[in-house]
């Protein structure tokens, strides 16, 4: 029978000639994620369970959602982990990134499985791998067998063509697409984005488009991987391709060349306008970073837009790169001394204000224009807040005047 | 059983924000279901009452304190026009009954409920609704019923 790329990679890792939609396999996990929030949890459950880990090496532990910690409880958390790393020699204690970005540079291959207790696992899929987010208790149960079940998902094709016109970015291409699918238009299904806008694209503009899958419901996101895939990671892996013949649930077709600017108003993610209609709208807070959009080629552009620019009067531009590598090459790139040079602050790389722990908490009635990948109500801060959610070149553009901007007005 | 009756799309930080979750601890959790979105639920839940939403309940974080929020509050069981996947299984994981009902429409905020979770039979006797549910598989009612997976897994010996 012909397959998905889905298919495949869950049929290679559960030992199956072949897999279809619908089945319930028994998978090998690659790799095993947990975070210093979902964590403790986790740890907790593989306690009950009773076990060691399967293998010390293929467990990824990650302090991003509150490190370094920002209040008594956050430092409790990281100690139980802390304690869990080192009781079980875990050998990948990570401090120096959002978890998502790290799996993507220093672990994950085309081919693997990978969950994470994080909905937004599924952006390791850009990798040509299988990657989902999980709860604790099942992340235990990776933890303790390296095992995990799993309902092959049905599969729908998002093919994309045409290319990015000037000020539109792959942010506002998949914003088209939650606005087009919608919060729960992928359902329990894997999306897979194909078309000659993705094979172009950069490893990191598909890890944008699986980062946002699961904003439309979706269990993964998956890319097939290239050559590309292979210089960004430094892995081989295995490549895998969908049959021609593949069933696809559903067909979207998205045509970039044809799209402006993109935006999600609050609260949720699929109320997607365009920038030009949300335009002259007062930000308080301009939010660059995150497993969307925090990666060396998001700061190039927003470093484009602010040489020679300031942030305006009132306006707070934070920016968080998505981990030190991306940092690291920013600031040889002197685009860390440009956003200071605006008014910006850059903050190490972690989750940052995303999750409204640390780093750029909303008061009542204060709003946000961010590059993350949620707008959910309170989600930064204060049930009050309002988080709009837009690409970097368009929160950069919207940092200098102070109300959201097209960008394409001022670059 | 009182309805606390929920929209669409209700996601895990309608839930619990993420500012609320930095503990394991159900009972901290728990203080903080709902606790923004609607601040008057903590105070006045009663144990086995029952919420009611519209489709894709509990979008958005991974976060097991959600289910474990709302179970520490004491709610019987959550009913929902559909869930969204993550939070589905981690219901199932840590022993909070949910059941699919693809229309809730005529249920209310304030109506006292029956639920029976093997049927699937739904009612609110006072109005005269009667609905149907999909009742989860049954081994998965018995994974629910013991608690969640792992005390199910330690009660098979598996653990």
């Amino acid at each position: 029978m012909e397959q998905t790329l889905t298919e495949k990679i869950l049929a290679r890792k559960s030992g199956a000639p072949e897999v279809s939609a619908g089945e319930y396999i028994v998978s090998d996990v690659d790799w095993v994620m947990i975070h210093d929030s979902t964590g403790p949890l986790s740890i907790q459950g593989l306690r009950e369970i009773g076990t060691p880990v399967f293998n010390k090496d293929r467990v990824v532990v990650v302090f991003d959602h509150f490190f370094p910690a920002p209040n008594v409880n956050a430092a409790r958390m990281h100690k139980i982990s802390r304690s869990f790393v080192a009781a079980e020699d875990v050998s990948c204690l990570r401090l120096d990134g959002v978890c998502h970005q790290l799996l993507a540079e220093d672990y994950v291959a085309p081919g693997d499985v990978v969950v994470g207790a994080d909905s937004h696992t599924c952006t390791l899929g850009a990798l040509g791998a299988f990657s989902t987010g999980m709860g604790s208790t099942d992340i235990a149960g990776v933890l303790s067998t390296g095992k995990t079940w799993f309902r092959v998902p049905e599969s729908m094709r998002v093919n994309i063509t045409g290319e990015d016109a000037p000020g539109v970015y792959t942010k506002d291409v998949v914003l088209e697409a939650a606005r087009r699918i919608t919060a729960e238009g992928a359902l329990y299904r894997s999306i897979e984005y194909t078309g000659d806008y993705v094979e172009k694209a950069s490893v990191s503009n598909r890890l944008t488009l699986c980062n946002m899958a699961v904003e439309m419901g979706a269990k993964n996101g998956v890319v097939e991987a290239d050559a590309k895939t292979q210089q960004f990671t430094g892995r081989k892996g295995v490549i895998l391709h969908s049959d021609p013949e593949a069933h696809y649930v559903e067909n979207v077709c998205i045509d970039a060349s044809g799209l402006e600017p993109m935006i999600a108003c609050p609260p949720v993610v699929d109320n997607v306008k365009t920038v030009a209609e949300e335009a002259g709208r007062c930000i308080d807070q301009a939010f660059i970073g995150t497993c969307t959009n925090g990666r060396l080629d998001d700061l190039t552009v927003v470093a484009g837009i602010l040489k020679n620019r300031r942030v305006a009067p009132g306006v707070r531009l934070i920016v968080v790169p998505a981990s030190y590598r991306v940092q690291q090459e920013a600031q040889r790139m002197g685009i860390v001394d440009i956003i200071h040079e605006a008014g910006g602050v850059v903050l190490a790389p972690s989750c940052g204000p995303c999750i409204g722990r640390h780093g750029g908490v909303l008061d009542e009635n204060e709003v946000c224009l961010s590059s993350q990948n949620r707008n959910f109500t309170g989600r930064m801060g204060h049930p009050g807040s309002e988080i709009y959610l837009a690409s970097p070149a368009t929160i950069a553009a919207s940092a200098v005047t102070g109300v959201i901007t097209d960008p394409r007005e001022i670059l | 059983m009182r309805v606390w009756r929920f929209g669409n799309d209700v996601n895990t930080d309608l839930i619990i924000p993420g500012r609320y979750n930095i503990t394991t601890d159900p009972v901290e959790l728990g203080k903080a279901a709902f606790i923004e979105h609607r601040p008057d639920f903590t105070g006045n839940v009663k144990p086995g009452d029952v919420i009611v939403a519209g489709r894709n309940f509990g979008c958005g974080s991974s976060r097991e304190h959600a289910p474990i929020a709302i179970k520490a509050a004491g709610v019987s069981v959550v009913l929902a026009e559909s869930f969204a996947r993550i939070f589905l299984r981690n219901a199932i994981n840590i022993g909070l009954p949910v059941m699919v009902c693809p229309s809730l429409c005529d249920v209310e905020d304030g109506d006292d409920i029956e639920v029976d979770l093997t049927t699937g039979e739904i009612g609110v006797p006072a109005r005269g609704v009667k609905l149907r549910g999909e009742p989860l598989p049954v081994f998965i009612q018995k994974i629910v019923e013991k608690g969640g997976l792992i005390p199910f897994l330690r009660e098979k010996g598996y653990v």
